[in-house]
């Protein structure tokens, strides 16, 4: 393309090396992101140490006196599964005015709420909730859309209208009407997060099928006798998730942006549940400040803000950047 | 081309049919009092709950409550909204003109600068300005617009006072219309003070648009400009690009003329996305800056469960999605004339 006089078409730099190589080499945006998500990371696996426990989530971990961080078989139980009471923003009186940033509490309280541990505590809700929903939307997605893809027939027919039809309403609001009829709460926001979004996946994974079940290789299989089950699941479903990567790691990002949505418009977690969402629902009443002072309340929209942007950018950058990395046009 | 105009209407009922029992069916989790205490106005009422229970057969089967809910559709009446106060046709007939001004001032800016944008970052590629726009819209893809309107609503509201935090008018500028001062010709409240020539109130109904548009917009860029950047490259490394380039055609031209109108049909499908997109992001909006819209009704009726509401916005939104897939394939048949539908 660029040999012939078109002086405007710069030749794409070319990274010599694999597939990493090509995603993070002199791509700054591919490295700020992972760097983003790395943070948020090691924020939730250091949330004892961030954000040392109080109360209740003291007791659950067997804390003693003046201990700050679990001893570590209490951090490592911790880690695997979090006690409840952990991820109960602790409540400091019922004062309606936020308290801005002071020791104890270095990004302010709203509602009582310390923002610090709702941030550091929220980041594990926001991944949990993440990698929960993924997971079963991936399985449902695949299995449907391998399904579909595979069998053909009335079977595909049906299985699509599905879609269409769930594709025919504003996710948000479907997701809404579910969260409204199973009862707020983390688990039912997983719920209908996964019973809304695998629609997207099976379509990507239908259409992967009835690509690759045409190829040699599918032939091949059937000639050494293989069975219609195992070729699907053996030979075309793994070739076959692989555009489901960067898909993936973008809804990492947007999941946490609809839970906050939900959270934000009255649906979401119980009060006082570490989760960003909450806190930012809860700023809401605070955006004009007492007369004369326009921005007294400034901490309690801009960390809640500026966390959830932070967490959905990592996975954005590192998404797009993926994209852009397995498109075959720019090997 | 007719038949395939006609064959997908006739498959709009079919779609809506769908849609509606799929919320007949989830709303079935909601406790049977609890949907019933939707049909009450006030506190006084709560004690008739097993009557209204009765009379409105809400313990019945599914399948007889959605051809109850089914017969009273078809004979125009959709139902009461408790969320609302009113009847379902009416509320809808009152807040769907708002939501329809919020979207159509955000949708035609918006494809503009994203085309624009998307087309800019393609013939730039690898170059400073390809990843500025890419960076735009990696950023505007991640910032949740619940968050945008609060930050706009703590600075331009909270702070400088410069725009107005709720509604879509000022108290003055909605008296004249109630008392019939501006006559509500389109529905639009800017158009309508126009003709009425009141241009005070058209700029007043103009600020209130201002945030709104502009936190829609940001959330919906994103995959118009990523969606625009793609097809643009993909059109500009294509052979009759290279031959236009030999003829010896400007740079100008190739992109304007020969690339970005074939890149075109992928952005006619993205606009048509995105409109769905607006739909959602109006929830959103409205319910955050006191949008008088069908939008934050419907988040209001969700939450309340409120199911007459609900089903009521379903059939608007799933109305909408549908006519514009179906304009979405006519326009393919303008824009490709090797599109052909039998």
């Amino acid at each position: 393309m660029t040999a012939i006089g078109g002086s405007e078409v710069r030749p794409i730099k070319k990274a010599r090396g694999g597939f990493w190589a090509r995603l993070f080499r002199h791509n700054r945006l591919a490295c700020v992101g992972a760097a983003l998500v790395s943070f948020f990371v090691l924020v939730t696996l250091l949330a004892p140490v961030l954000a040392p426990p109080q109360g209740n989530c003291r007791r659950a971990l067997g804390m003693e006196g003046t201990q700050t961080v679990p001893g570590p078989l209490a951090y490592l139980r911790e880690l695997v599964a979090t006690p409840g009471a952990c991820l109960q923003m602790p409540r400091v009186g019922f004062a309606a005015q936020p308290n801005p940033p002071a020791a104890g509490a270095p990004l302010g309280r709203v509602n009582g709420y310390d923002i610090r541990y709702g941030l550091v505590w929220g980041t594990r809700t926001a991944i949990f909730l993440g990698l929960t929903v993924l997971a079963i939307t991936v399985t449902i997605g695949s299995l449907v859309g391998l399904t579909a893809g595979f069998l053909g027939g009335v079977t595909d027919n049906l299985l699509m209208r599905l879609t269409d039809v769930i594709f025919a309403f504003p996710a948000l609001v479907l997701i809404l009407v579910l969260v409204a009829a199973l009862g707020p709460g983390l688990l039912n926001i997983i719920i209908a997060l996964s019973l809304v979004s695998w629609v997207g996946l099976a379509r990507v994974v239908r259409s992967e099928v009835l690509r690759l079940r045409e190829l040699e290789f599918a032939a091949a299989a059937q000639s050494l006798g293989a069975s219609r089950a195992r070729i699907a699941l053996r030979h075309v479903l793994p070739n076959a998730i692989g555009p489901l990567l960067t898909i993936v790691v973008l809804e990492m990002g947007s999941l946490p942006i609809v839970a906050g949505t939900l959270s934000f418009l009255g649906l979401g977690t119980p009060l006082g549940y570490a989760d960003w969402g909450q806190l930012i629902a809860l700023a809401q009443k605070w955006i004009q400040g007492p007369p004369g002072e326009p921005f007294a309340y400034w901490y309690v929209t801009l960390f809640p803000g500026l966390c959830i942007f932070a967490y959905s950018l990592g996975w954005s950058l590192l998404g797009d950047s993926l994209a852009e990395a397995l498109d075959p046009r720019n090997r | 081309m007719l038949s395939f105009i006609l064959r997908r209407l006739l498959a709009l009922p079919l779609i809506l049919l769908a849609v509606t029992f799929l919320i007949v069916l989830v709303m079935q989790l909601i406790p049977v009092e609890q949907r019933a205490a939707a049909y009450t106005t006030d506190l006084a009422q709560l004690s008739r709950i097993p009557e209204i229970i009765k009379t409105n057969r809400l313990d019945a089967s599914v399948f007889e409550q959605y051809w109850r809910w089914l017969g009273q559709a078809l004979g125009g009446n959709l139902g009461f909204s408790r969320t609302s106060g009113q009847p379902v046709l009416s509320t809808l007939a009152a807040r769907f003109p708002a939501t329809l001004e919020l979207t159509l001032s955000t949708l035609i800016p918006l494809i503009g600068l994203s085309v624009w944008l998307g087309s800019k970052a393609a013939v730039q590629r690898g170059r400073a300005a390809d990843t500025f726009i890419r960076v735009i819209a990696v950023v505007s893809s991640s910032t949740p617009s619940f968050v945008l309107g609060v930050w706009l609503l703590v600075i331009f509201y909270g702070a400088l006072d410069l725009l107005p935090g709720t509604g879509n008018l000022s108290n003055d500028s909605a008296i004249s219309f109630l008392t019939g001062e501006i006559k509500r010709v389109t529905g639009f409240v800017t158009i309508d003070a126009l003709l009425g020539g009141r241009p005070e109130v058209f700029w007043d109904a103009i600020k209130h648009l201002i945030m709104p548009v502009f936190t829609l917009m940001v959330v919906g860029s994103a995959g118009l400009i990523k969606g625009t950047r793609t097809s643009m490259l993909e059109a500009l490394n294509s052979d009759y690009i290279r031959t236009a380039r030999a003829k010896g055609v400007s740079e100008r031209v190739i992109v304007r003329k020969h690339a970005r109108r074939n890149a075109l049909l992928t952005v006619i499908t993205l606009a048509g996305l995105s409109i769905s997109g607006l739909l959602q992001g109006a929830v959103i909006a409205e319910t955050l800056f006191g949008y008088p819209g069908v939008g934050a009704w419907a988040a209001q009726a969700a939450a309340l469960g409120d199911l007459p509401g609900v089903l009521g916005f379903a059939l608007l939104a799933a109305t909408i999605v549908v006519l514009i897939n179906l304009a979405i394939d006519l326009a393919y048949t303008v824009i490709d004339p090797r599109v052909r539908y039998a």
